[in-house]
């Protein structure tokens, strides 16, 4: 297969952006990824556009997001499709540009990644996202994403003996890299004392769906993010010469019963297990060779769960390793250096391709002050579609 | 000072109105913020603060922001009745304001809620603390309440379950041009004033006097750029 470089990389800040239109917001991230990759004014190079979006249809009342998107960059005659594959459709993109790419279908790709949440009220955003279960098995019966959340942290904590004060380290740790990343919705550092240890703590940090509190789980957010990836043996290489390309070595996604219930241990979360599997076999590396990760924390025992599936740690183990600090931006294998979904935020079509973007970030060594990986080589991101029926995990290198 | 004759007939009636107990919050960043009643000598720097806002259309803080402006102004020049505010400051600077007004003593009125510091949902606090003056401190029956804009609807409103007396019109109104009037009555405080209402008490000495000299915030996230002392 062609080795696939990543050579542009895009932002908007995630936060509320419900003032602005779906694709406009989704083009900044874009134009942004063309400035950083230098091919604004050649940006006609570009084969192939990949959009990830989740709610356009139902939220924002737009269809049809990927000719719209090339339109608004007029990057006509390109090649554009939507990836929809709930929470995970941006891994899902980058899957996409990546195969397209690899299969010589195309050279150069854009994949570009948005949401806007925002502008429905909170119970009505809860209620699209409930939209990914089963209709009659799970939604009909209220079921929510924090309500099988919550189900799964306190089977999790009973059986491995988790904490809520646990879960409000991981907060903690993951608020500290937030605040130092201009893109995330919640820039705002939150302590230990503050959430779970101090006298207000109980309501400061109220529960949502118990034993998930307001710093257990991730805000809902507005925002896009886009990448730029071109086939490493391609002679339009030669128009990236603005910054060196970061490589996607490891490709893997796989999927799990609709139902929950259906599953034989409902914290076995095989969908990780398989789609890390697959993409350390491709990139020919294991879990130990990764630098930092990037992990679908939209409840923060995600990042407990999809840690230990992976094998960074054995299950059960993830728990002294944030009370030792070793996923911490200095440990030894820092997590959710972006914030996480947790402080940076979660627009559901975003995040698998904002998550790309941090790890392009790290293996550049451009991330901001204070949370920037020391020598970092390989970088491994999770996006987490339902809940954990699929799921894809993309491994970024730093040397082809 | 001596009140005219015609300075008389347009101030309105007082109620005697009982003092908001000072407390402490330990909010989620760590910091300590005193929330406690702001006095009339204060108005100066209270419209310093939300003076900025006034400019600021996005989560509606201009209609927010100059409405406050105007009740805060009403407060210092006597032409509001029984209005209190209570104000949030860390380290002395000014993180939020709310005010509100009794009708009489058993009505609450429940003015506005703004809040500078965002992120830490201090509005929500404050608000809260507001509510324990009208029900706890003051002993009131109900307040009365607006919501202005989205972000107020989801907080006072739908978590607060608020009693929707719109159909009530226009016998039930609040004051806020003809908004539909919702009511927070005290068993439905009663219900969630555990979760909603922080704060300890008594407040250190010490931690009380940071609070003595308040200041307007330097920044404003809502303004980037903002920068009180380059204004």
């Amino acid at each position: 297969m062609r080795k696939v470089a990543v050579t542009g990389i895009g932002h908007t800040v995630f936060g509320n952006l419900s003032e602005f239109d779906l694709v406009d917001v989704m083009a900044f991230a874009s134009a942004d990824a063309l400035d950083d990759a230098g091919i604004r004014e050649e940006r006609g190079i570009i084969d192939q556009v990949v959009v990830a979006n989740m709610g356009g249809g139902m939220l924002n009342h737009q269809t049809g997001i990927a000719s719209s998107l090339v339109s608004r960059l007029k990057l006509e005659p390109a090649m554009a499709e939507l990836v929809e594959n709930g929470p995970a459709s941006g891994g899902s993109a980058v899957k996409m540009g990546y195969a397209v790419i690899a299969s010589e279908i195309a050279d150069v790709v854009m994949v570009t990644g948005g949401e806007i949440m925002r502008g429905v009220p909170g119970w009505e955003g809860t209620d699209f996202v409930a939209t990914l279960l089963h209709p009659e098995a799970e939604y009909s019966y209220g079921l929510t994403l924090p309500a099988f959340g919550a189900m799964f942290t306190r089977l999790y904590m009973e059986r491995f003996g988790l904490t809520e004060r646990d879960l409000a380290l991981i907060a903690v740790k993951d608020h500290e890299n937030g605040a130092k990343n201009p893109f995330a919705h919640v820039q705002v550092p939150c302590t230990i004392e503050g959430i779970h240890d101090g006298p207000d703590a109980n309501v400061v940090n109220n529960y949502i769906a118990e034993p998930l509190r307001l710093y257990s789980m991730c805000p809902v957010s507005d925002g896009a993010a886009s990448i730029i990836l071109c086939a490493a043996d391609s002679p339009k290489m030669k128009y990236f010469k603005k910054k060196g390309p970061v490589f996607i070595t490891g490709v893997g996604s796989a999927s799990d019963t609709h139902c929950v219930h259906e599953r034989e241990y409902p914290l076995d979360l095989k969908a990780v297990k398989l789609s890390g599997e697959r993409a350390f076999t491709m990139a020919g590396l294991s879990p130990k060779d990764i630098s930092c990760a990037e992990l679908h924390d939209a409840f923060v025992i995600l990042e407990v769960a999809i840690s230990e599936e992976l094998g960074f740690f054995e299950r059960g183990g993830y728990k002294e390793a944030v009370q030792k600090g070793k996923t911490r931006i200095d440990g030894t294998l820092p997590i959710n250096t972006s914030g996480g979904l947790k402080s940076k935020g979660h627009p559901l079509g975003a995040t698998g391709v904002s998550q790309v973007h941090e790890l392009v970030k790290q293996l550049r060594g451009e991330a901001e002050k204070g949370r920037q990986v020391k020598n970092p080589k390989h970088g491994l991101a999770v996006n987490f579609g339902g809940f954990g029926n699929n799921v894809v995990t993309t491994i970024c290198s730093k040397e082809e | 000072m001596l009140v005219g004759e015609l300075e008389k007939k347009l101030r309105p009636p007082q109620l005697d109105i009982k003092p908001y107990p000072s407390k402490v919050i330990t909010l989620a960043s760590g910091e300590k913020m005193v929330v406690r009643e702001a006095n009339r000598e204060e108005v100066g720097v209270l419209l310093d603060t939300v003076h900025p806002l006034m400019g600021v259309a996005k989560d509606f803080y201009d209609i927010v922001a100059a409405r406050m402006y105007a009740e805060l102004l009403g407060w210092y020049r006597y032409r509001v009745a029984n209005e209190f505010v209570l104000v949030g400051a860390i380290d002395g600077e000014i993180a939020g304001i709310v005010n509100s007004r009794l009708v009489d003593e058993e009505i609450g009125m429940s003015l506005h809620t703004l809040t500078v510091k965002r992120g830490l949902r201090i509005g929500a606090q404050l608000f809260a603390s507001k509510m324990e003056h009208h029900l706890e401190i003051l002993g009131q029956k109900e307040v009365w309440i607006v919501a202005e804009s989205p972000i107020g609807f989801n907080r006072w409103m739908i978590e607060y379950v608020l009693e929707d007396r719109s159909h009530l019109y226009p016998n039930v109104h609040h004051e806020l041009g003809g908004v539909p009037t919702y009511v927070l009555t005290r068993p439905l405080y009663d219900a969630v004033r555990n979760e909603k209402v922080s704060g300890q008490r008594p407040v250190d000495t010490a931690l009380l006097a940071t609070a003595d000299e308040l200041r307007p915030p330097e920044e404003y996230p809502q303004i980037p750029g903002y920068k009180r002392s380059k204004k």
